[in-house]
Formats: C-alpha cells, sequence, structure tokens
C-alpha cells in the first residue's frame, strides 16, 4: 500500500515537534516513546502497520484546536482516531503524522428525553450511549458489531452501520448536530438539536468523510424509545436462492423487518460450532428476520412472514418465545467473526453492497474465487439491505496467503461494483478500498469529491493516503476548463 | 385562490431532454459568461432569492421512471418526472416516498400536484413523517448531476448502505440548484401503511399542547405526525372533525399494519386521556389533515409572507408565542413542536426577519422565509444565515462545484 511520501523535515524536527506538543497539551497527554506509539500502530484492518511520529491524547475541544493550528502552521499532518476498529485503515498512522486519538473525550455531557436526544463527547462509545438512556427506555438506534468498543466519533467519520440499518438508518440518519475543529483549528457547528440545516446540509457531507474534513469534538445524536417488545424467527433453507426470495416475499408484503441477517452453509457451521445456538446444520442458507414494535404488531408480523417463508420452501422456521430465546438465535451471527476466527488463523471481512436479487449469482461467483485463490469463504449478508460480508479464511504466516486474501477481497468488490453494487457498505474506504475508487467513480467524480476535502483542508494535512487514490494538489482542481457543449443549442441568443 | 406572486419572467428557455443536452447546456453557459436559473416545472420559483438570469434551464422534459425495483425499494427517475407520476407508480404496488413529499405548489399560486422529483430533492422537502422518516436527504441513494463546470458527477448508488466516498447525495440535496444541475436521482422506497388513524386532542393550548405531543412522541407507539393547529387554523381544515371542533386541534398520528394501529391507537387514547376531549380520524381524512399541515394551505390567504422554522421541540411554544405576541403572526407548529409555519402580516417592512432571527438565536435552529414577494425577498436573506465559518466553507464548496456562479446565482443569498 503506497502512502504519502513522509516528510523528511517533519522526521528530522521529531523531537522540537514533541517538545512543542507538550506545551500545547500538558500533563500525560503526549506519548512519544516507541512502546507507547506501538499501541497505535494499526486499527482493526491489522494487516497494515505503521508506527506514528507521535500520539497526541488532548483533553478538550481547545486542546484539539491549538494542536491542529500547530499542525497546519507546521506542515505536518493528522490522522484522527477514536477507539482504532476501522476495519478500513482509516485510523491506519502515517511515519510523518501526528495521531491524534479522541480518548479522553469521553463524556457524556447531557441527556434532554424533552428534546429525544444527548449530547456526548466523540470519545463515549458506542454503546455507552445507548446504556446512558437505557434507564428511561431508550436507545441509540445504529449498532455496529464492535459498538462496545467503537467511539460515536469514529461512527459519525465512517456513517457507521449495523444490524437494524433497513429500519432505523446509518448514523447519519440519527445524527442532529457537532462540533467540530477544522485543519486550520476553527471551531464550527453544524447543526443541534433541531432537525436539517438552513443552508447546505455540511452535517450530512461530513458523515462518512473518514476524518478528512475536520475532527469532531461532540456529537448530538437522536435517541429512540426502544420498541416495546421485539421477536425473532430463525428460518432455513435450502438454497440462497430460496432464502433471498424470502427477503424479496417479505419486503413485498410490505414489511420492514427491524433486522434481516442471512448466513452461508460455512457460517452457519462456525457459528453453530462455536456457540451451540440451535442453528439447523442441514440447510445451504439461514435467514434471522427479527421484527420489533408494538407487540400487537410484532405478534401479527411473526405470523405473517413465517407464512412467507414457508410459501418460500423454509425447512425449519422457528419463532423466538422468550426474550432468551430471542438473543440466542442472534448469538450465532453476532459471534460469526469470532466464530470464523476458530476455524481459521486470519480472515478477511469485505463489505461490499448489492442490489439483493443479484445475491445467488455474486455467491456462486464467489465459490468459484474461492476455488481458484484456494481460499475458504464465509459469508454473512445483512440481507434487508444488500450488505454483504464475506469473510476470506487465510493464514498470514502461509507465504502468499495475505497477498492472495487481498487480491481475492478485491475481486469480491469489483464484481459487486459490477452486478450494480458499491465497494463498501458500512466500513469505510480508508486505505483498503482507495485503488479501487476508479471502479465506482470516474476521474471527475473523484474531482468532484476531491474539491470538498480541499474545501476544508487546502493543504491536504487531514489524514491524507485515505479515500482518494490520488491525492491532487488543490490549485491544480481549482481551475476551469471551458469546452462548448457538442450538441449546441444553435437558436439560442448568445449575451 | 392566493394571488400569484411576481417572479421575474423568462428569455431563453433551454429544454434538453438528455443528460448530454444538459451538460451541452452548461457548457455553453459557462463558456458564454452567461447565467442559468433552474427549474423543474418552476412550482417553487418563489422559493428563495429571485436569479436574475436571462437562460433558463427547465429541466421539465428530462422524464420518466427509469428503474423501480419494489423489491429492493428502490426507484430511478429523470430529475424532471413529477412527484405524482411517481407517487402513481409506487401507490401500484403500495409503496410510497417515506419523507412525504408536501405539495407547496399552491402556495406560489400554482397548480396542485405538479412538482418534480429533482425540485423535491433540490429542495430537501420533507412532511409531518420528518420526525420518524426523514427528509428527502435521508432518502436519495444516488445522484447523477452536472455541475457549473459543466461536468456530469454521479455519486451514491441504488443501495441503501453505501458509504463509497464522500456523501455528495446528502450535500445537493437541499442545494437548491446552486451546485449541480440534478439530471437523475435514485431514491429509497418503502411500503406504504396499511392503516392510518390520527387522535385529536381538543382545546389543549401551549403548554399543555406541547405536553401531549411530548407524552405520545416519548411512548412506545411509535408516532408518525405531531402537530398543534389553534383554533383559527383549525377551523379552516376541510376535514369537518377538525374544522368544527370549535378549539384548537393536536393530532398524533399512527400507521403501519391493522392490529397494530388499532392496538396504538387505543393505548394513545388512555395515554392522553387526560388532556382533553379526543376523537379520531380515519384513513381518508388523516390524509387531508396531515397534507394540509405540510403545506401550510391552514396558513395561506392571500400573499401574506410565511415563515418556516425549525427548532428544539421544547423550544417550539415558546418561539411561537413570541412570534405571535410581537408580530401578529399565525402559527401551525409540526413535529412535536419542532417545526413552526409562521404567516406574519404583509405590512410588515421586513416579514418580520428580525424578531425570527432573533428569536430562534438561543434556542438555536433554522428559519426561511418559505412565501415573500419579490420586494421583501431582494431586501431580506430567505435562507438562515450561516455563521461567518459555515459561510467561508460554503463559498469554497461553491467554487469547487460552480466557480463562475452560473447555477441559480444568488437563489441562497448574496454570492460570496
Ligand atoms: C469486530 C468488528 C465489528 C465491526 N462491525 C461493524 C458493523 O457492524 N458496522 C459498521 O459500520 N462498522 C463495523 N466495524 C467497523 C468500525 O467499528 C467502525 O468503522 C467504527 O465506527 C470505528 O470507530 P472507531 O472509534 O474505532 O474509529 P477509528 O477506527 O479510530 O477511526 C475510524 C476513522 O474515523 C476517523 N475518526 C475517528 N474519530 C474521529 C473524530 N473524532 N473526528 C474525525 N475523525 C475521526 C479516523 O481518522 C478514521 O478514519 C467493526 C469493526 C470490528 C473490529
Amino acid at each position: 500500500m503506497k502512502m504519502p511520501e513522509a516528510d523528511a523535515g517533519v522526521l528530522a524536527r521529531r523531537d522540537a515537534i514533541v517538545r512543542d506538543l507538550r506545551r500545547l497539551v500538558p500533563g500525560e497527554g503526549v506519548i512519544a516513546e516507541e512502546a507507547g506509539r506501538r499501541v497505535y500502530e494499526s486499527d482493526g484492518l491489522t494487516a497494515y502497520r505503521q508506527l506514528p511520529l507521535v500520539v497526541v491524547l488532548p483533553e478538550d475541544t481547545e486542546q484539539v484546536s491549538r494542536v491542529l493550528r500547530y499542525c497546519r502552521d507546521n506542515a505536518i499532518k493528522v490522522v484522527p482516531r477514536g477507539a482504532g476498529t476501522s476495519l478500513s485503515g482509516g485510523a491506519l498512522p502515517l511515519a510523518d503524522g501526528v495521531v491524534l486519538g479522541l480518548a479522553k473525550l469521553n463524556r457524556v455531557l447531557e441527556i434532554d428525553y424533552a428534546n429525544r436526544c444527548a449530547v456526548v463527547q466523540p470519545g463515549v462509545a458506542n454503546l455507552a450511549i445507548s446504556d446512558a438512556v437505557a434507564g428511561a427506555g431508550y436507545y441509540y438506534a445504529p449498532d455496529p458489531s464492535s459498538q462496545v468498543a467503537c467511539t460515536i466519533g469514529g461512527n459519525v467519520a465512517e456513517n457507521s452501520g449495523g444490524v437494524h440499518c433497513l429500519k432505523y438508518g446509518l448514523t447519519t440518519n440519527n445524527l442532529l448536530g457537532v462540533e467540530m475543529v477544522l485543519m486550520d483549528g476553527e471551531v464550527i457547528r453544524l447543526g443541534g438539536r433541531h432537525l436539517d440545516a438552513g443552508g447546505y446540509d455540511l452535517l450530512g457531507l461530513v458523515t462518512g468523510s473518514e476524518g478528512l474534513l475536520g475532527v469532531v469534538t461532540e456529537v448530538t445524536v437522536r435517541i429512540l424509545r426502544r420498541p416495546a417488545t421485539a421477536r425473532a424467527l430463525l428460518m432455513g433453507f435450502p438454497s440462497s436462492e430460496a432464502a433471498g426470495g424470502c427477503v424479496a416475499a417479505v419486503i413485498a408484503a410490505g414489511i420492514v423487518p427491524g433486522g434481516m441477517e442471512m448466513m452461508d452453509r460455512p457460517a452457519i457451521h462456525a457459528a453453530e460450532d462455536f456457540v451451540h445456538a440451535g442453528y439447523p446444520l442441514d440447510v445451504d442458507a439461514l435467514l434471522i428476520v427479527e421484527l420489533d414494535g408494538p407487540e400487537a404488531e410484532v405478534d401479527h408480523l411473526v405470523a405473517r412472514v413465517g407464512e412467507i417463508a414457508g410459501a418460500c420452501g423454509a425447512v425449519s422456521v422457528r419463532a423466538s418465545e422468550t426474550e432468551a430465546e430471542r438473543l440466542l438465535f442472534w448469538a450465532g451471527r453476532k459471534a460469526a467473526f469470532p466464530a470464523v476466527g476458530r476455524i481459521s488463523p486470519d480472515y478477511y471481512c469485505m463489505d461490499g453492497t448489492i442490489p439483493r436479487h443479484r445475491l445467488p449469482e455474486v455467491l456462486a461467483r464467489m465459490a468459484e474465487m474461492s476455488s481458484r485463490y484456494r481460499l475458504r469463504v464465509a459469508n454473512v449478508f445483512h440481507a434487508g439491505d444488500g450488505n454483504l460480508h464475506p469473510l476470506i479464511l487465510y493464514d498470514a504466516n502461509a507465504p502468499g496467503e495475505l497477498e492472495a486474501a487481498e487480491a481475492f477481497g478485491a475481486e469480491i468488490l469489483t464484481l459487486c461494483v459490477a452486478v450494480g453494487g458499491v465497494l463498501t457498505g458500512e466500513h469505510g474506504v480508508g486505505v483498503e478500498k482507495r485503488d479501487l475508487m476508479g471502479s465506482m467513480f470516474s476521474d471527475t467524480d473523484l474531482a468532484a469529491q476531491q474539491r470538498l476535502k480541499c474545501a476544508f483542508d487546502p493543504d491536504l494535512l487531514l489524514n491524507p493516503g485515505k479515500v482518494f487514490p490520488v491525492l491532487h494538489r488543490c490549485a491544480e482542481l481549482g481551475r476551469v476548463h471551458v469546452h462548448r457543449g457538442e450538441t449546441r443549442f444553435a437558436d439560442l441568443p448568445r449575451f | 385562490m392566493p394571488a400569484p406572486l411576481p417572479v421575474p419572467p423568462m428569455t431563453a428557455a433551454l429544454r434538453p431532454d438528455t443528460e448530454d443536452a444538459v451538460v451541452a447546456a452548461v457548457a455553453d453557459a459557462l463558456a458564454d459568461d452567461a447565467v442559468l436559473e433552474i427549474v423543474g416545472r418552476g412550482t417553487k420559483r418563489g422559493l428563495g432569492h429571485a436569479v436574475r438570469a436571462r437562460r433558463v434551464l427547465d429541466l421539465s422534459a428530462l422524464s420518466g421512471i427509469v428503474l423501480y425495483e419494489p423489491e429492493e425499494l428502490v426507484l430511478s427517475a429523470r430529475a424532471g418526472t413529477t412527484l405524482s407520476d411517481i407517487q402513481a407508480a409506487l401507490a401500484e404496488r403500495n409503496q410510497a416516498l417515506a419523507f412525504e413529499p408536501p405539495d407547496w405548489g399552491p402556495l406560489y399560486g400554482g397548480p396542485a400536484r405538479a412538482g418534480t422529483l429533482g425540485g423535491a430533492v433540490a429542495a430537501n422537502l420533507s412532511g409531518p413523517a420528518r420526525i420518524r422518516s426523514g427528509a428527502a436527504r435521508d432518502h436519495v441513494l444516488g445522484l447523477r448531476a452536472v455541475t457549473g463546470r459543466g461536468e456530469l458527477v454521479k455519486t451514491g448508488g441504488r443501495v441503501v448502505k453505501n458509504v463509497t466516498g464522500y456523501d455528495l447525495c446528502k450535500l445537493l440535496t437541499g442545494s437548491m440548484g446552486t451546485l449541480a444541475a440534478l439530471t437523475e436521482i435514485t431514491v429509497k422506497v418503502l411500503p406504504a401503511p396499511e392503516k392510518i388513524r390520527t387522535l385529536l386532542v381538543l382545546g389543549a393550548d401551549g403548554a399543555m399542547a406541547l405536553a401531549a405531543m411530548e407524552t405520545a412522541l416519548q411512548s412506545p407507539h411509535d408516532v408518525s405526525g405531531a402537530a398543534h393547529l389553534p383554533a383559527y387554523a383549525a377551523a379552516r381544515s376541510a376535514v369537518s372533525y377538525v374544522s368544527g371542533a370549535g378549539a384548537s386541534v393536536t393530532a398524533l398520528r399512527v400507521e403501519g399494519p391493522a392490529p397494530s394501529v388499532e392496538a396504538r391507537c387505543l393505548a394513545l387514547k388512555t395515554l392522553l386521556a387526560g388532556f382533553g376531549p379526543l376523537e379520531e380520524l380515519h384513513f381518508r381524512n388523516s390524509r387531508t389533515l396531515w397534507a394540509e399541515i405540510g403545506s401550510a394551505s391552514l396558513l395561506v390567504r392571500g400573499g401574506d409572507p410565511l415563515w418556516r422554522i425549525s427548532v428544539p421541540p421544547t423550544a417550539g411554544p415558546r418561539v411561537g408565542a413570541v412570534l405571535a405576541r410581537t408580530l401578529g403572526a399565525e402559527i401551525v407548529a409540526d413535529w412535536g413542536g419542532g417545526l413552526l409555519w409562521a404567516r406574519v402580516p404583509a405590512a410588515l417592512e421586513d416579514a418580520g426577519h428580525a424578531s425570527v432571527r432573533a428569536a430562534i438565536a438561543r434556542p438555536g435552529g433554522h428559519a426561511t422565509l418559505v412565501r415573500a414577494n419579490d420586494a421583501v425577498r431582494a431586501s431580506v436573506p430567505v435562507f438562515q444565515p450561516p455563521a461567518p465559518g459555515i459561510a467561508r466553507l460554503n463559498a469554497r464548496i461553491r467554487d469547487g462545484f460552480d466557480p463562475k456562479r452560473i447555477l441559480n446565482p444568488g437563489r441562497m443569498g448574496a454570492e460570496p
């Protein structure tokens, strides 16, 4: 993976930079020794590692602002970091860059039930928000599987999702406002406790911008009343076509389930061996459908989904009768990653999205790739919204396997795009999918996106090397090229 | 019928029927140093500042549904397709646009049901269901658009879950044609509710009304609309239960599968019994009432200026009371108090701009002068003036998309 060339001048000034940063962030907030920095050398995409120049852990917005202004003035690159669970290398350090960790900004600032929102610092873990409001019967809807650890700041940067996206949306649909610091140290506020923006939707733009536009220092999220009840159905199908058909039929019947997850045979077996959730082992596809809402609605819909599944060829259908049983149904799915981790020394988690009806074809092509690359693959799939998580099994110690896994992964993602899908549904582009961006976007598309980067960070110092395959200089992108249209409007008066 | 508001006359209209022709029209404008006013069917030309352009880029011929896959909950259409055509196609499959785009045509003296998808997205429309289902911004999955550089760009896709690259869909939605001319739009669609009921609480005012809405919204009964109509507004409704109430009406909507709606309605009745006498509206009356609320039609009389103000819900009653007292405004509250429609007397020189902005300064929010005559809109900022830091960012974003300011210049305010 080619990263921006390290600035020799910055590397040479390292000691002075550390001294300056210690003045800006007093106390324990600057980590310069190697052992301390080692902790930050990678994120959830562990295949890539890089020791950062220095790590800074500010305690408030003011310190974040001072550090960014200092770095801008001294042309030092900055990599923001939350909990470091990114699966796309979004928080991968740079040799000549400061890692700006937000972990110390970890307070829930205010819970405002009357306005149904919570104001928190960026280092607060996703689940901690739901925990803070659970007593009053509320929760924060987006629930990435990493929710115990990942931070809300990281969620904003990645526009993270979870298993409930189809019904409740991603981070971007549950966000009311942020405070953020631009690379020049300026502190801005977007949104608040009200809905929508009066001008351009900068909040929408910043969400999912992978730490390239600014550093989020405060977040206001919407909180929802927990549904009165939730029940899950566990359904086995003889083929992924049949399971896919069931998903389509559920939606065609006007039902939007709270969650709808599919697993293929290898994933079912790995999960069942690990957690003994009672999954059927003689099926090719397993569907978990969760209905949530008022009790009357849930019972009604559980019955309807059961009927639909029968009509679609389900060979087993079980509906949870107790909360414990519902959780057991989910236990296997939730543990799918570690379960796969048990059957292989390493695995590589992919994250493409496809139009749902292309699933059987994509699975068949993946099986073909699997035999060609001689690497096993297990699939878990957010079936409701078409988000695939193929887990490629490999052994990093076996020569060539990591490279093969990466090539396999890239081929899967290119296939996702080819069938009308996208490179990443929720894990972000980061460094991992950076060089595949061309399969989805033209140079013109990418230039339009990069001009936004230039609007926020004209010196390209914030998290460079991520998202964009080539980072053009802003002056170059700003030029206007005038060329007349080919289909002229000949009858048009010229002014 | 409200008096039509004066809009500047269009001179030369370009009416491309292909995306290539849109690219050509913008490229030509760029080469000629000409500016373009972009219109769909022109139903919302009165929204925002008047654009002084001698060329009009009329996208109404760029129409038609390109793709509709009900099982995938996705629809793509060219920007000039009318919302009513789209809604008709969706209704055939029991689906709908969940952001409940209101029909603002009549607000500007135009016909009903004429607006285009492009216009709804460019204005980031949203209706009463905003509190539960989001605004247009939350439903746009992909866009194709021509920037002020005369370049076709695409962003997003046709799938719900997508974080590939910056979310230009959000940025372009609501940008009022000042960054790019939208040519094709892909939206998420959702099943239409099987049943809709609206519970009316009669005679609760001010703090009581807010408390009733709060109680409903904080309940687990999944309320999809919460509005308050003072008696004078309720009296103008076409729904007899509402107009005949002789009192203010607080309306709470539930929708979904039949057994669920019935159960929730019952539960809400118990919960709200203490707030006043209750009435219940069924499907058709519910539809009518919420359409009236979304399009502010209960406040439209003559050509009086109309504000749309988004604030934290708990601030709504206070802001509304201040505007009623200081400006003589008539107020309808939606979104559980978080959205105020305020009709102010035409006699006010600045349409109440100074008072409105001052009233929301403390709670935070934004106010749009949705309707006012040309002269007022020429002297008063229609959209919420951004903080200086945001204004600088906006200008740089505009530099990126439309460096020569040829697309709808001035529509959103003074050009930086
Ligand atoms: C086991 C596992 C399961 C996962 N499951 C899911 C899932 O179900 N759904 C899903 O969407 N993701 C999932 N993820 C991915 C990951 O957890 C999310 O992307 C998460 O949002 C990252 O948060 P973080 O705090 O760890 O951010 P980090 O990894 O530290 O950073 C991620 C990116 O955000 C930037 N960033 C972090 N904080 C800030 C800030 N305050 N301001 C600006 N930029 C910032 C960083 O520069 C980086 O680009 C999973 C990861 C793991 C390891």
